[in-house]
């Protein structure tokens, strides 16, 4: 017992002050750069490929040609749009894992505009239609949790989550409903040959639109968490309810005024996807959007504008993961793999950031990064 | 542990440094403490006490420097190498597991096969040794503060501490309550244990302890037997410079009511009533003090004024100069606000009520006047100079405005919050253990503070729990006891002997 308490602790860690943001951004460049080295080995390991002919896959499948950057593009915009739509609940500790059902919800609205109004209104009174329809029917999947946990208390991240289930059990019921043709289990792709419906194209380029209003909702986000009066309110409630109430803030109202918010953006995502990209609805349009995008806005504290950098990092990577799994004849699970380890790499450099690790005999001499 | 003359001191610490991040919250501290002494450790919040006693007791790792353990030296990696070392903490804030019993509680997380019978026997043998007063089958959620507080102690020594740290252990108790632990503090020493006591109260240092230590920003100033030294002396130390020790209390110049509670009955969500047909009036240009065991409605009363507690029946009136009377009964915060009065609450609970921790000073002097006009975006501008002033004005201690109010310290953070609340130029401010925690200087500063609003024809209510300053600081004073108004005394009329009888029972003695 004595002799075990002689010695001091081998590793023991403090917490560090403030970083200036180049000691910060160091460690976590630091931890990508560490990142890639360990897949490197990892490939030549289990793989025996050669890694950077694997890197240069990875890079090739977003920037080899225009069409793929443009690809690139779209998918940024649409991860990231759900991610504007998620940030104002999570900075309220609203737990909104209900992204998917939310999109899917606006999705089906649009599609329902597209095919059941397209010989009854003019084309520019049917795009109205989806706009609006999308939106509302995107906050109602927000609205209905955010209710019942404004009046009950109830678990949001279930409730969301179980929400997802059921909107995509209802995109699969009007799925056979419209089938084209009858029996096809599929609706195909909506109005080809009228193109009602269908949001117009800027010049040539087809995903521009998309690209453009998710640019002005990020700015729009930006300045509206971060400097309106409900912003503010949000933050507040998120930080601590009890001060809320002391202040005489609505907590409820906030928290259903928040997720209508959420819901609709989520909504007009679905909208933007059905309406502007693919022109059909299926149950997996939404390509698990709905909760990657939580990992876009968790890994950018909430940032929208940083939001764009951690969305372009997780869908090149996801691009990458599919493009290696081709062209070298892996498994798809192998780029996730690899995927899988530098994001661990870089949510694992956060705590470096915050803490210092020192070593036995080498206190405040030495300082251990990653 | 032997006791011969010439034995080294039980603990030396020698050249103790520790930071958090950029804070230095020890610098080079040497500190020794002997058997047989009761240890009075001082300073100002924020001087680095807890942080110095929380390394003896395992909770953090110094940085540098070495502790000697009876001459012999140790390193404290956890709080079971503390106990294995004869070190127990009593903390602030018990740690206690509500549904056990006090034998259970104090065996738990130990080796060994757990056999209560003879636990229960050994905490009798500790309890008749020192005087404790302690049932070893009794829950924790039956046992008064004081009470918990014993089973905390008769953990500690069921472990085998000989050497005793007791962080702020008054707090929460009356002044009987403190009288009974001092003896068997006393008592304690006298057996040859060492003992060291945080207290910001002068009174109890001066009536307890052996010798004190004083600790400033973080560095050792000095110690030195207390019999040798009075309070001034060792304020003046804390603070680096002279400091005055009178609370003043101006007579109240034409008090009128302002507040009046009316047969005010509250339950709490439980169902259990924790106001009971309270009536009283608070008058403009006065300090109505409000007396009272820990829990004994004093926070329901405060926010049922407020707005933000739910209530069963009475009646709460808000009186205008000109006497017209206005219901505040059954109106949110903010309808209050919208009504034109004035209200201004400063809770117990700082950073989880009154302030939002994570935010900055700008962004907490906003919470209470973000909604000021008709546009949809905040005005940062306003808020920002009302920061500066309050930063100014009370002395605020602060890295900058552009700080998180969680990492000031207590002290400060309590000057962030009463600066904001009279900002608003109030009419009513009420308080609720407004120098809980903080050091004789900051405490001044808000005694100061409340008195100013006093002279300005604020009916002030101050909910407190140090009895001494209640006498010095209020004009009447209100006890509480079990939820129901034991008596209202006149501040200039009273002293804590007669103020501790009313708190524990309604009316306190015959004459009371």
């Amino acid at each position: 017992m004595a002799n075990s308490t002689t010695k001091e602790p081998l590793i023991h860690i403090t917490k560090r002050g403030l970083l200036p943001w180049y000691g910060a951004w160091g460690i976590r460049g630091g931890a990508i750069l560490l990142a890639l080295i360990f897949c490197a080995l990892v490939t030549t390991v289990v793989t025996g490929q050669n890694p950077l002919s694997v890197y240069v896959t990875i890079f090739n499948a977003s920037f080899s040609t225009q069409r793929r950057t443009w690809v690139l593009v779209q998918n940024i915009a649409m991860l990231l749009s759900v991610s504007l739509a998620l940030i104002p609940a999570f900075k309220m500790k609203f737990w909104n894992l209900g992204g998917e059902g939310q999109m899917l919800a606006g999705g089906l609205a649009t599609a329902a505009c597209m095919i059941c109004l397209k010989d009854v209104f003019p084309n520019w009174a049917i795009i109205l239609c989806m706009i609006v329809g999308s939106i509302a029917a995107g906050a109602l999947w927000g609205f209905i949790p955010a209710f019942f946990k404004a009046k009950f208390n109830t678990n949001e991240t279930l409730f969301t989550l179980m929400m997802n289930y059921v909107a995509t059990q209802l995109v699969a019921f009007f799925i056979i409903i419209w089938e084209v043709p009858k029996g096809a289990g599929k609706i195909g792709i909506i109005n080809q040959q009228t193109q009602i419906g269908w949001l117009p194209v800027i010049g040539n380029y087809k995903y521009l639109l998309n690209v453009i209003v998710v640019a002005v909702l990020c700015v729009a986000m930006y300045i509206y968490l971060g400097y309106s009066k409900h912003g503010y309110e949000i933050s507040v409630v998120g930080e601590s309810e009890r001060t809320a109430k002391y202040v005489g803030i609505k907590v409820s109202r906030v928290i259903i005024r928040t997720m209508l918010l959420s819901g609709a953006i989520c909504g007009l995502t679905g909208m933007l996807l059905v309406g502007g990209t693919d022109h059909t609805l299926t149950t997996s349009i939404t390509g698990g959007r709905g909760f990657t995008a939580v990992m876009v806005a968790w890994l950018a504290k909430f940032n929208p504008i940083w939001m764009i950098l951690t969305s372009f990092l997780l869908v090149f990577l996801q691009r990458g993961a599919s493009e290696i799994s081709t062209v070298f004849g892996l498994n798809q699970s192998y780029g996730d793999i690899l995927t899988g380890i530098i994001l661990f790499f870089i949510v694992g450099s956060e705590f470096f950031i915050q803490y210092k690790i020192n070593f036995r005999h080498a206190a405040g001499k030495e300082e251990a990064h990653v | 542990m032997d006791n011969a003359l010439n034995t080294p001191a039980a603990v030396e610490m020698r050249n103790i440094t520790k930071r958090f991040g950029s804070v230095v919250a020890n610098d080079s501290v040497s500190l020794e403490i002997r058997r047989g002494e009761i240890l009075a450790l001082l300073g100002e919040n924020g001087s680095g006490k807890t942080t110095l006693m929380n390394m003896l007791s395992g909770i953090y790792f110094p940085d540098a420097g070495e502790i000697l353990i009876n001459g012999q030296p140790v390193v404290i990696k956890s709080p079971k190498d503390a106990f294995g070392l004869g070190i127990g903490m009593i903390h602030q804030h018990f740690k206690l597991v509500d549904v056990l019993t006090a034998a259970e509680n104090i065996v738990l997380g130990l080796e060994g096969k757990m056999d209560l019978k003879e636990a229960a026997k050994k905490i009798n043998s500790i309890c008749k040794a020192y005087g404790f007063d302690v049932d070893p089958h009794q829950k924790i959620y039956d046992m008064s503060v004081s009470q918990k507080q014993t089973v905390e102690i008769v953990k500690v020594l069921y472990r085998g501490a000989d050497i005793l740290i007791l962080d702020e252990p008054t707090a929460v108790l009356t002044p009987q309550e403190t009288d009974k632990l001092f003896a068997v503090l006393r008592s304690m020493r006298d057996s040859g244990k060492a003992i060291v006591i945080i207290t910001h109260k002068m009174h109890e240092v001066e009536a307890l302890s052996d010798r004190v230590a004083v600790l400033r920003a973080g560095k050792y100033v000095g110690s030195m037997l207390t019999k040798d030294t009075n309070a001034q002396e060792m304020t003046n130390m804390m603070v680096g410079r002279a400091v005055t020790l009178n609370i003043d209390r101006p007579v109240p110049v034409n008090p009128k009511p302002r507040i009046a509670v009316r047969n005010l009955t509250v339950r709490n969500e439980e169902g259990v009533v924790k106001l009971e047909n309270v009536s009283f009036t608070a008058n403009s240009g006065e300090i109505l003090g409000i007396a009272g065991i820990s829990g004994c409605g004093q926070k329901e009363l405060l926010e049922a004024i407020a707005g933000l507690q739910p209530t069963e029946s009475g009646s709460i009136v808000y009186i205008e100069d000109n006497g017209q009377e206005e219901e505040l009964l059954g109106k949110d915060p903010l309808r209050i606000q919208e009504m034109g009065v004035a209200l201004s609450f400063v809770p117990e609970d700082r950073l989880g009520m009154g302030l939002v921790g994570n935010m900055d000073l700008t962004d907490n002097m906003m919470l209470r006047s973000f909604r000021r006009g008709h546009s949809l975006f905040t005005d940062r501008k306003t808020p920002h100079h009302v920061a500066e002033n309050v930063v100014h004005d009370l002395e605020v201690s602060t890295p900058s405005i552009a700080t998180p109010v969680r990492r000031l310290s207590g002290g400060n953070v309590q000057k962030v919050l009463v600066g904001r609340e009279i900002t608003n130029a109030p009419s009513v401010l009420l308080t609720a253990y407004a120098v809980r925690g903080l050091d004789i200087n900051s405490s001044y500063t808000i005694y100061d503070l409340l008195n100013r609003q006093k002279k300005d024809g604020v009916a002030v209510v101050y909910v407190g729990e140090d009895l001494d300053v209640l006498v010095e600081l209020c004009d009447r004073i209100l006890v509480l006891c079990s939820g129901r108004v034991s008596g209202i005394v006149d501040g200039r009329a009273t002293d804590k002997r007669q103020l501790g009888m009313m708190m524990t029972r309604i009316g306190g003695q015959e004459n009371g």
